[in-house]
C-alpha cells in the first residue's frame, strides 16, 4: 500500500456480506419483557442467602402462629419447682428454667410475641413513615419544613431510650403497644429516606409529561412518584424489622417490656439471667433463637438491597 | 529519566513514510458474566503524522472504545483481546503499564468529551495544568507555572495568569474545554486523541474551540484522532474518515471522497441522514435553481423532508393558533440572606404559530427557549404578557378549562430516557392520559394504544415493554404516542430528537413530517440544531438571551439571516465548504 504519495490513502469499503446493516433501530420481539420487580426477582432468586433468609423466615413465622404444632407442652402451666433448673428429660429437650418450666416449650411460645411486634412496628413504622415522608417531599413548602424538624426531634432521642420511658407509664403492655410506641420512635429513619427518594422522583420528566398530560397532583404521587421512591423504604423496612425484635427483647429484659405473663424471648432472657453461672443455656437458647430471627431479616434485607439497587449491583 | 525510545522517535519522523499510529486487526471486549461481549471487531486504521483523522459512528459503534485502548484507557473489563496497535513502530498493546504511562499524556495526549465533569472542583485551574505538566516532566518548579500560564494563552484564555487561582464552576464549558485542550497538548504530543471534544457544547463556542484546535495542532504538527457522531463535522475537520459500525469498520479514506462517493450501504445512510449536509444540500438545491435530483444520496432518508422543506414557501399563510405577545418570565433567585436576585430568563416575547406549520424555536443553552415552551404548557406562570391559545387567554386557566387545555396542546421532551415512568410498561404509559381524562371504556382506550402504536410504526406487543428495554428512539416514539393520545392540536417538541443517533434521528423526524400531514398538527419545534430546522421548520424565532432576535421564515432566514448572531449560528452548521452532487 505505500504509494509514493506518503499521505494518500485508499478508500476502502468494507465487503457488505462481513457488515450487514440492520434495519434502524428496530425492536428486538424476541426478549421476554421485564419491569423493575422483576428484573429485582430475576437477581434475587439466583442468590442462595435470598432462598437461606426466605426458608428460616417462612419457618420462624410457621412457628409463631402454629405453635402447637412444635410442641404440647404448656409453657408456663405444670411448672414444676421439683423441676428447678434441671437437664434434658425426654419430651423436654432442652432441659427446665429455675421455675420449673420447659425451655423449648418457651422458646416455641416466645416466638409469636418476639414476630407480631417486629413485624407491626415494622408496618406501622412503614405506614407512618412512608406517608409522612411522601407528603413532605412531594408538596414541600411549610408542610415540609414543620414535618422535618418535628422528624428531627424524634430523631434526637434514642428509639429504645424514648420507648423506655413510654412504656412505664403506659398502663397496658402487649405486642401491639409495644409496636406502637418503637413506630413512635422510629419513623423519621423512613420518613427521611422516603422524602430523599420523593424529591428526586418528582423532578423527574415524567413526572412533568404527566402533569401537562392533565393528570391530577396526587394521582401523580400515587401513581408515579410513590412507586418510583418506594424501593430504598422496603429495603430498610426488611432490615429494621430484625433491629425492632432487638428492641423488644431489649425492654422485656429490661423489665419494661411485655409482663412476665406473656412469652417472650426477651422475658425469658431476663428470667435466665439470675442461673446464668450455673446454667447458661437456659440464657443462650433464647438468645440464639432471637439471633436467628434477627439475622435472617438482616440477610433477607441485605439481599433485597442488592436487587432493587442497581449501583449495588453493579459493583458486585 | 532517561528515555529509550527518544532514538525511535527521531527515526520515524525521519523516515515519515512510516505512519504515526497504524491499528491492525483491533479486537476488544468487555468481560460480563455471560462470557467476552465483543465492542470492537476488527479495526484497521492509519494516521500519518500532521495528519487528522476521524473516527465517525454512532453510539455503540466502538468509536470510542477504539481510541480508549489506543492509550489504555478501556473503562472497566475492557480488554484487548486481539490485534496490535503500532504507534511510531511500537507495539502499545504490549507495553507494559509503567511504559503506558509515559506514552499517556507524554506522547498522545487526551481530550474527553464532557468538559463538565473532567476537571476536578476542589482544585484550582492552575494547579490542575501545573500537574500535567509536572507529570509528563515537560518542566518542573517555578518553570512549570511560568509553563502553566503560556499553556493556557496558548488554549485561548487571554487573562490566564489572573485566572489561575479560579475554580472550575468559575469556567464556562467553553473555557473548561480550552483548558482540558492546554492540558491535553501541554507536553506537545506526537497524537492528540478527541473524543468528542464539543458535543456538549454550544454550536456556535464549538466552532470557535474546533477551529482553534485545528490552528494549535497545525502549528504543532500533532496527528488528531478526532471522535464524532456526526459525518458533517467529521468531513470538515478531518482529512481522513473512519467510519465504524457495529464494532467494524464500514469504509474508510479521504473525506472527501467518502461525501462525495459513499460506497457502504451504511455510509450513504449516514450522508443521506445527517441533518448537516441534508440542510446544506437544501441550500445548495436552492441555489443552484434546478431540480437536480443528483445532489441527494440514493434512497435519501430526507427526501420527503426535503421536497416538503422546497415546496413550503408557497404555501399560504393560515392563521396563527397560538400567539404570544410580549412574554415575560422572571425568576426570583434566592442569595446569601435574605437577598434575592431576579433573572429575566424569557424577555418580551412576541410570536405567533400558524396551524398546520412548524415554526422552530432556535437558541442556545440559556436562551430561555425550554421556558417559552413551559410557560405556553402552563408548567410555570408568566410574569407578564399573554399566551392565546385559539383565540383564549390561557394564562389562569383552571379546573376543567385547564384540562381541556392540556387535552389540546402536549409536550414531548428532551431526553427519552427521563420522560417514561420506568416502573410503567408502554400499554399503561400510552394510555395514561386517556384515563387520566376518563376517555372510553377500557376495550377502547386499548383499541386507542394500538393505533397510536401503529402510527408511530411500534408493533403491537410493544405494549407489554418497559422503557428500560427499548433504545433512545423507540422511548421517543412512545412519548410521541403518548402525547397523541388524546388527539391534540399542538404538540411542544423540546430537543425531541438531539439526544438521538443521526439515523435514529432522521426517522423521528420523518415520522413527525408524516404525522403533522396526516392529523394536521400544529408543531413548536425547540431546538439548539439549525440544520435540523432547516429540514422540518417552516417559521424559525431565533433566540439570544431570553429575546427573540429574529423571527422569519426558514427560507429567509437561511437565505439572509439578517442579524450577526443568526449569521453565526448559520456558519456554525458543518460542511460549508462542500459541494454536492457528482
Amino acid at each position: 500500500m505505500p504509494s509514493k504519495d506518503v499521505k494518500h490513502q485508499e478508500h476502502f469499503v468494507a465487503p457488505l456480506e462481513e457488515t450487514p446493516v440492520a434495519p434502524i433501530d428496530r425492536l428486538d420481539e424476541s426478549q421476554k419483557a421485564r419491569s423493575t420487580w422483576a428484573d429485582a426477582w430475576d437477581s434475587m432468586r439466583r442468590r442462595p442467602m435470598f432462598w437461606i433468609s426466605s426458608f428460616l423466615i417462612v419457618f420462624i413465622l410457621f412457628v409463631a402462629f402454629f405453635p402447637t404444632v412444635f410442641t404440647q407442652v404448656p409453657p408456663n402451666l405444670n411448672c414444676l419447682l421439683a423441676n428447678s433448673n434441671g437437664g434434658p428429660q425426654s419430651g423436654h429437650p432442652f432441659g427446665f428454667t429455675r421455675q420449673g418450666c420447659d425451655v423449648y416449650a418457651r422458646i416455641i411460645h416466645g416466638t409469636q410475641a418476639s414476630i407480631t411486634v417486629g413485624l407491626l412496628a415494622t408496618v406501622l413504622v412503614t405506614l407512618i413513615g412512608g406517608t409522612i415522608g411522601a407528603l413532605a417531599g412531594f408538596y414541600g413548602g411549610f408542610l415540609d419544613s414543620l414535618v422535618s424538624r418535628v422528624g428531627d426531634i424524634f430523631f434526637a432521642i434514642p428509639t429504645v431510650l424514648g420507648a423506655i420511658v413510654l412504656m412505664q407509664v403506659l398502663p397496658d403492655r402487649t405486642p401491639p403497644t409495644i409496636a406502637l410506641v418503637l413506630a413512635l420512635f422510629a419513623w423519621p429513619q423512613i420518613a427521611r429516606i422516603m422524602r430523599g427518594a420523593v424529591l428526586s422522583a418528582k423532578n423527574q420528566d415524567y413526572v412533568m409529561a404527566s402533569v401537562a398530560l392533565g393528570v391530577s397532583r396526587f394521582t401523580i404521587l400515587l401513581r408515579h412518584v410513590i412507586p418510583n421512591s418506594i424501593a430504598p423504604v422496603i429495603v430498610v423496612a426488611t432490615v429494621s424489622l430484625g433491629t425492632f425484635i432487638v428492641a423488644e427483647a431489649t425492654l422485656s429484659f429490661l423489665g419494661v417490656g411485655l409482663p412476665p405473663s406473656v412469652m417472650s424471648w426477651g422475658n425469658d432472657i431476663n428470667q435466665a439471667r439470675t442461673s446464668l453461672r450455673t446454667n447458661p443455656e437456659i440464657l443462650l437458647l433464647p438468645a440464639a433463637a432471637l439471633s436467628v430471627a434477627v439475622l435472617s431479616f438482616l440477610m433477607l434485607g441485605d439481599v433485597v438491597r442488592d436487587a432493587l439497587d442497581p449501583k449495588a449491583r453493579a459493583r458486585r | 529519566m532517561s528515555q529509550p525510545h527518544t532514538q525511535t522517535v527521531s527515526e520515524t519522523i525521519n523516515s515519515s513514510n512510516e505512519p504515526l499510529l497504524q491499528i491492525r486487526g483491533l479486537e476488544v471486549g468487555f468481560q460480563t458474566q455471560r462470557g467476552i461481549v465483543p465492542a470492537v471487531r476488527g479495526v484497521d486504521l492509519t494516521l500519518y503524522a500532521g495528519q487528522t483523522l476521524a473516527i465517525v459512528g454512532e453510539s455503540g459503534s466502538g468509536k470510542t472504545t477504539t481510541a480508549q485502548s489506543v492509550i489504555d484507557l478501556l473503562p472497566g473489563t475492557g480488554k484487548v483481546t486481539a490485534g496490535e496497535i503500532l504507534f511510531q513502530g511500537r507495539d502499545l498493546t504490549k507495553l507494559s503499564a509503567k511504559a503506558m504511562q509515559d506514552v499517556r499524556g507524554r506522547l498522545i495526549g487526551y481530550v474527553p468529551q464532557d468538559p463538565m465533569s473532567n476537571l476536578n472542583p476542589v482544585w484550582n485551574i492552575g494547579f490542575q495544568v501545573e500537574e500535567a505538566i509536572k507529570a509528563n516532566n515537560v518542566a518542573q518548579g517555578k518553570e512549570a507555572r511560568v509553563r502553566t500560564i503560556r499553556v493556557l494563552q496558548e488554549a485561548g484564555l487571554s487573562d490566564a495568569a489572573d485566572r489561575l487561582k479560579q475554580y472550575p464552576h468559575q469556567f464556562s464549558g467553553g473555557m473548561r474545554q480550552r483548558v482540558l485542550i492546554g492540558i491535553g497538548l501541554s507536553s506537545r504530543p506526537k497524537l492528540l486523541i478527541a473524543d468528542e471534544p464539543t458535543s456538549a457544547l454550544d454550536v456556535t463556542v464549538q466552532r470557535q474551540i474546533l477551529d482553534h484546535l485545528a490552528t494549535l495542532t497545525r502549528d504543532y504538527g500533532t496527528s488528531v484522532l478526532f471522535i464524532t457522531h456526526d459525518l458533517g463535522l467529521a468531513a470538515e475537520r478531518a482529512e481522513q474518515l473512519v467510519v465504524m459500525y457495529q464494532g467494524k469498520v464500514v469504509e474508510s479514506g479521504p473525506s472527501r471522497e467518502i461525501l462525495a462517493n459513499p460506497q457502504h450501504p451504511y455510509t450513504q445512510r449516514l450522508v443521506a441522514a445527517a441533518p448537516s449536509l441534508a440542510s446544506r444540500r437544501i441550500q445548495s438545491a436552492k441555489k443552484s435553481g434546478a431540480e437536480d435530483p443528483h445532489i441527494f444520496a440514493d434512497g435519501a432518508l430526507d427526501e420527503t423532508l426535503i421536497a416538503r422543506a422546497t415546496e413550503r414557501e408557497h404555501a399560504a399563510p393560515r392563521r396563527d393558533l397560538i400567539s404570544l405577545r410580549n412574554v415575560s418570565k422572571m425568576y426570583r433567585i434566592r442569595k446569601k440572606g435574605f437577598k434575592q436576585d431576579e433573572l429575566l430568563a424569557v424577555d418580551d416575547v412576541s410570536f405567533g404559530v400558524q396551524k398546520g406549520t412548524t415554526t422552530a424555536l432556535v437558541g442556545e443553552s440559556g436562551s430561555g427557549k425550554s421556558t417559552v415552551a413551559k410557560l405556553l404548557l402552563q408548567l410555570e406562570s408568566i410574569t407578564s404578557g399573554s399566551i392565546e391559545f385559539d383565540g383564549q387567554d390561557v394564562a389562569g386557566l383552571a379546573g376543567a378549562k385547564l384540562l381541556q387545555f392540556r387535552r389540546r396542546v402536549q409536550p414531548v421532551f428532551q431526553d427519552p430516557y427521563g420522560s417514561l415512568d420506568p416502573q410503567y410498561n408502554v400499554g399503561n404509559t400510552i394510555a395514561e392520559p386517556l384515563l387520566a381524562h376518563r376517555m372510553g371504556t377500557a376495550r377502547d382506550r386499548q383499541e386507542r394504544v394500538r393505533e397510536l402504536l401503529d402510527q408511530v410504526s411500534l408493533p403491537w406487543s410493544t405494549r407489554y415493554r418497559y422503557p428500560s428495554e427499548l433504545s433512545g428512539g423507540q422511548r421517543q416514539r412512545i412519548a410521541i404516542a403518548r402525547a397523541l393520545a388524546l388527539k391534540p392540536d399542538v404538540l411542544v417538541l423540546d430537543e425531541a430528537v438531539s439526544a438521538l443517533d443521526v439515523l435514529v434521528q432522521g426517522q423521528i423526524l420523518n415520522l413527525l413530517t408524516e404525522l403533522q400531514t396526516e392529523l394536521d398538527l400544529t408543531y413548536l419545534f425547540i431546538t439548539h440544531d439549525l440544520a435540523v430546522v432547516r429540514l422540518v421548520a417552516d417559521n424559525v424565532c431565533v433566540m439570544q438571551k431570553g429575546r427573540v432576535i429574529e423571527a422569519a421564515t426558514t427560507d429567509e432566514v437561511f437565505d439572509n439571516p439578517r442579524e450577526s448572531y443568526t449569521q453565526e449560528l448559520l456558519a456554525a452548521i458543518p460542511g460549508g465548504n462542500f459541494t454536492f452532487g457528482r
